[in-house]
């Protein structure tokens, strides 16, 4: 017994052991260091894959067209290559999206967490994830089927693909995000901020507006801007309910195609790789990661202008 | 003699009980409207998941699983679908666990606190940001073409792997952070590596987190649309990937990976964008299995959540 416990702790100890074991842990440390490689190489890769599709994009198209003209027809016979519809329709969709979310999402966000019961927040915030999880060709269907024609009784001269509805349904399907994440940093506001408030003789309200939520800026913002990304990135609900038809126009009641919805029509059909509409999407894919990161460097610059450190 | 100064008006025990009753009327008010803006929120999209169900309800029976798309609307089924979605997943599952795992125990464990290890940090973030049709560019420029895995499952699948990465790593992140420091350095104290603290330690007191982490990203993974359709699923397709099982020596098959394939949410887009009301109604079944899958995987990974939460007293 007392024997082979001896031979065995030889060997854990016994500096062939310990060689073995550290050199095992220097394979082990690379390999966990490739994976967490893996990360930074999809980055680099998707800016050289974007970069590269887009230049040869850009050898046939001038870059004064690209910006200025407002015609976007890359598969027609009159090829016109302006992005501005189709960054109109972006724009659009995700403006009607936030009118939605922003203020709908803030309000839930401070109602759970200023006002609700422990009982209520902790019901209600799993099912606010759990709608972030739907599956977002579900909610296209809702546009399509449902949203439109509750529209057209209102407006009865709107037209079966439009702007609003799929900007309104994106604004739905934020919502429950925008509040999640608010909520989060209302809540890492200090109790003690608003137990000096109340003791002001503040209310419930005034203390949410005034103290909490100056005091969770930098959170609420980092909220909107994911917010933001998520409806400038969303694709197949603009794919199925605003129509793929690019049109130069702000009126959400009109149809448009997004950035998202032309690179999935296009991806729909069978365009021959190296062709000019393949490389079009990519080049469309490249303005629509540059929307995306102006959209995060305003985003941090706001966060870092409004921290409260504690 | 001077007069006691005035008080001014804010003062007045009156306009302070006025004031004081206007605001709890406010409070009040915001009450009401942050509870009927929630459950409005709530009841319509309960409302429209519950038209989907009632709306694909005539579809719903065993030829629909076991039908292949077809130009009748009544006779189209999800077969090539679902086993599209399972193989994908299979892929998905296969790649995205075990780098995701590694990054994020590389992260925790092993990772000095340098500018190197920001950069990967910032890059998990930023990744989680991107929007999903991008990493379907990516993925045709790199794994269908420079890659030559063509329009098939495998590229799907490693295509979805990338998109649910940021998702593993952060979940595995938290879970491991929340093993308390002391376990480690027990452990340390024995004489023990690096590796075999955290093969030996972390990593089962993390398990539940992990599984959590799996699950929520291959529930996103299952319902993410637009970067396969950018690699280019074929929405009608009459014929089964090859099957993974053989009838010869060595028994599994791995051809299937390079096969064209179709996936549960394409198949509903394409229905959808169909101007034949009667595809409306598969669309809806399609949507409505797909969202029970979602929602499934969801409740649990809550329940994972909650079964080594309860488990575990440090």
């Amino acid at each position: 017994m007392v024997s082979t416990a001896a031979t065995q702790s030889n060997d854990l100890v016994s500096r062939s052991g310990l060689r073995y074991r550290k050199i095992r842990d220097r394979i082990i440390e690379t390999l966990l260091l490739a994976a967490g490689l893996v990360a930074v190489f999809t980055t680099l890769a998707i800016v050289v894959i974007l970069l590269t599709e887009s230049s040869a994009f850009f050898e046939h198209v001038s870059l004064k067209d690209f910006l200025t003209d407002t015609m976007w027809t890359p598969l027609f016979a009159d090829a016109h290559y302006g992005i501005l519809p189709l960054v109109a329709g972006t724009l659009t969709t995700t403006i009607v999206a936030l009118i939605v979310a922003v203020p709908v999402g803030t309000i839930i966000a401070i109602y759970l967490s200023e006002f609700a019961s422990h009982r209520l927040r902790e019901t209600v915030k799993p099912i606010l994830e759990l709608l972030g999880a739907v599956p977002t060709v579900v909610y296209g269907y809702f546009a399509l089927t449902a949203v439109t024609p509750l529209l057209q009784k209102l407006m009865p001269e709107l037209p079966g693909f439009n702007m609003l509805s799929a900007g309104l349904v994106i604004g739905l399907m934020i919502v429950p995000y925008v509040a999640s994440v608010s909520e989060d940093a209302m809540r890492s506001v200090p109790r003690y901020m608003r137990e000096g408030s109340y003791a002001m003789g503040a209310t419930r309200l005034q203390t949410a507006l005034r103290v909490v939520v100056p005091g969770a800026f930098s959170g609420l913002a980092a909220a909107f801007i994911l917010g933001i990304s998520r409806a400038v990135g969303e694709t197949m609900v603009v794919a199925i309910a605003a129509g793929m038809q690019p049109n130069f126009t702000f009126d959400p009641r009109e149809q448009a195609a997004t950035i998202t919805a032309y690179i999935v029509q296009v991806s729909l059909g069978d365009l021959p790789h190296g062709s000019i509409g393949y490389q079009s999407i990519f080049a469309a894919g490249l303005v629509l990661m540059l929307i995306t990161l102006i959209f995060n460097v305003i985003g941090f610059s706001l966060t870092r202008k409004f921290r409260e450190a504690y | 003699m001077a007069g006691l100064p005035t008080v001014p008006e804010y003062l007045n025990p009156d306009s302070i009980r006025t004031g004081l009753s206007r605001r709890k009327v406010l409070d009040q008010v915001f009450v009401i409207v942050g509870l009927v803006l929630m459950f409005a929120c709530l009841g319509i999209l309960a409302v429209l998941f519950m038209n989907l169900v009632l709306d694909g309800s005539e579809r719903f029976g065993w030829d629909f699983f076991t039908n292949f798309p077809s130009r009748r609307a009544e006779r189209a089924g999800i077969l090539g679908a679902w086993v599209g979605t399972s193989l994908i997943m299979l892929v998905t599952a296969f790649c995205a666990v075990p780098v995701g795992v590694a990054a994020a125990i590389y992260l925790e464990e092993y990772a000095p606190k340098n500018w190197f290890t920001a950069i990967i940090e910032i890059n998990v973030t930023n990744l989680a940001g991107v929007p999903s049709i991008v990493y379907g560019l990516l993925a045709l420029g790199l794994f269908v073409y420079q890659f030559g895995l063509g329009q098939s499952i495998a590229a799907a699948g490693l295509t979805l792997a990338l998109l649910i990465l940021p998702i593993v790593i952060v979940a595995t992140r938290e879970s491991i952070r929340a093993v308390p420091k002391s376990i480690r350095e027990a452990a340390y104290g024995l004489g023990a590596t690096r590796w075999e603290v955290t093969k030996d330690h972390v990593l089962p007191y993390s398990t539940g987190g992990i599984l959590t982490g799996m699950i929520l990203g291959l529930s996103r993974a299952i319902g993410e649309t637009a970067p396969i359709i950018t690699i280019g699923a074929l929405s009608f397709i009459a014929f089964l990937p090859s099957s993974p099982i053989t009838s010869e020596f060595p028994f599994i098959s791995f051809a299937w990976l390079k096969d064209p394939f179709t996936a549960m949410p394409i198949q509903m887009f394409n229905w959808v964008s169909r101007p034949d009301q009667a595809f409306q109604a598969n669309a809806a079944a399609a949507g409505a299995i797909l969202l029970g899958m979602t929602l499934l995987m969801n409740a649990v990974a809550i329940w994972i959540r909650y079964r080594f939460r309860k488990k575990i007293n440090w």
